[in-house]
């Protein structure tokens, strides 16, 4: 157990700090995306903000896979299961987020409709085995990390030759976004916003690797690490962007080791290419349309495509009014400039994903930053 | 969705199944993402499937800094068939 109290050190903390506040230049500003909520909360719970110098900040990225759903496509998840006649499969985090007119999954699911929170998508094939009297739909979501379970699942259907399964594809990719947020004009140069490096996700990195980042780093001319989940890894990843700043260097490095490798795991990338391609453009809550950003199901797994299955109805689908969830995911407003934060939204009333969302940045700002300094919490 | 979780293979069943347990917590999951498990073996679990392996000095950091985080009876709730992501 000496690695842990290594890590628990308090001293290790504050080197690293001592080391961060000796290497950065006075006269300039670093501003670093994290692009994980998971990162987020690990920012918030330790206190990172706290050890930083002045002229270093983070801005916080779309990575919170129920954040960046468009409310279009919750709006259809409600209506497969209202409709439809389905039983709906979907992961805990969705239940709660308000499509429009506030309506949730677990508004439906009171009012009747057959929706069933789910661990694994092996738990959606078990509900597929033990109701073959009725179709069964998994409502997909996530990042890099939660894709290849999907693809698996349908490969599995296909071997049993279950007709009732079928998955409703949500899946979006990280460099995607990445490259995007860099284009808008948010983020250009000349914009309002600056980002001069980015926190890389962990476990989204150890499926995909760290390689699909390098094009981004070298097109834009911005330095990538990705960084472990915890607090130690988190100031050591900024330590590693600062001197890459300093060195007009744009590299992409890994301070996540441990876990992720150039390559990552190859046997759950060819899963993924194997059941899923490409889709030309899908809608990011906050980021708009991200032409080559998500998955959707291939022509040779048609049969296990709810979209091909059902037809959802054409709708006007809406964010509830003044929430600044888009704002906040795109990285130009922080959950304290939005006039619900707090007041009409909370965690047990939410108004928008980023305050339901366990990776939420408003549900971070929620748990851990109401009583910080205004340079922390504004 | 939530996080992943580090737990140690128990054993190996047909059809890239294994029995993991994280803190007397037993668990049966997808090793359909990695090539050799044995028993023995950390792996990084999310949603019901491994992702990764892990050394044991990892695994157990892991865990100390779930617990002293706070989220670590959350994760286990949600593995042992509660979920409690969205409450």
């Amino acid at each position: 157990m000496r690695y842990i109290s290594e890590f628990r050190d308090r001293t290790l903390a504050d080197n690293l700090a001592n080391r961060i506040a000796q290497e950065v230049q006075p006269d300039r500003e670093y501003h670093f995306m994290e692009f994980c909520g998971g990162h987020t909360h690990a920012i918030f719970r330790y206190g990172v903000q706290d050890l930083m110098p002045q002229n270093v900040h983070f801005v916080h990225g779309p990575g919170c896979p129920v954040c960046v759903l468009p409310v279009r496509r919750l709006d259809d998840a409600v209506e497969l299961a209202e409709k439809h006649d389905v039983i709906l499969c979907t992961y805990g985090d969705m239940m709660r987020v308000p499509g429009t007119g506030r309506r949730s999954l677990i508004k439906a699911k009171a009012d009747g409709a057959d929706i069933r929170m789910v661990y694994s998508t092996l738990d959606a094939l078990k509900i597929a085995r033990d109701n073959s009297n009725k179709q069964v739909v998994f409502f997909a979501i996530g990042f890099e990390t939660t894709t290849p379970p999907t693809a698996v699942a349908i490969k599995m259907a296909q071997a049993e030759e279950l007709t009732n399964f079928t998955v409703f594809c949500n899946h979006v990719l990280t460099p995607a976004a990445i490259g995007h947020i860099l284009d808008s004009p948010d983020f250009a140069p000349g914009g309002p916003g600056r980002i001069d490096g980015f926190l890389g996700p962990s476990h989204v990195s150890a499926v995909i690797g760290s390689q699909p980042y390098e094009a981004a780093a070298q097109k834009y001319q911005k330095p990538v690490v990705i960084a472990g989940f915890e607090p130690l890894d988190v100031m050591q990843s900024v330590l590693m962007l600062i001197r890459q700043a300093n060195a007009g260097r744009a590299e992409v490095e890994n301070q996540y080791t441990r876990v992720v490798t150039r390559e990552g795991n190859r046997k759950a990338q060819d899963l993924v290419a194997d059941v899923l391609e490409l889709r030309d453009s899908f809608e990011w809550r906050g980021l708009g349309a991200v032409p080559d950003s998500a998955l959707q199901i291939s022509d040779n797994f048609a049969a296990y495509d709810a979209e091909k299955r059902f037809r959802v109805s054409q709708k006007q689908s809406r964010e509830v009014k003044s929430c600044e969830c888009p704002a906040v995911l795109r990285g130009v407003k922080k959950p304290t400039d939005c006039k619900l934060f707090g007041t009409v939204c909370t965690p047990d009333n939410p108004m928008g994903a980023c305050m339901v969302s366990s990776e939420g940045a408003c549900a971070a700002y929620w748990s851990y930053g109401r009583q910080r300094a205004p340079r922390d919490a504004a | 969705m939530c996080l992943a979780i580090p737990a140690k293979v128990l054993s190996i069943e047909p059809d890239d199944m294994a029995v993991v347990t994280v803190e007397n917590v037993r668990k049966r999951i997808s090793t359909a993402l990695l090539d050799q498990v044995a028993v023995g073996d950390y792996l990084l679990i999310h949603v019901g499937y491994a992702l990764h392996k892990l050394s044991e000095e990892e695994a157990a950091h892991t865990l100390s800094l779930m617990a002293e985080a706070g989220i670590l009876q959350e994760e286990l709730a949600e593995i042992s068939g509660e979920p409690t992501c969205a409450t």
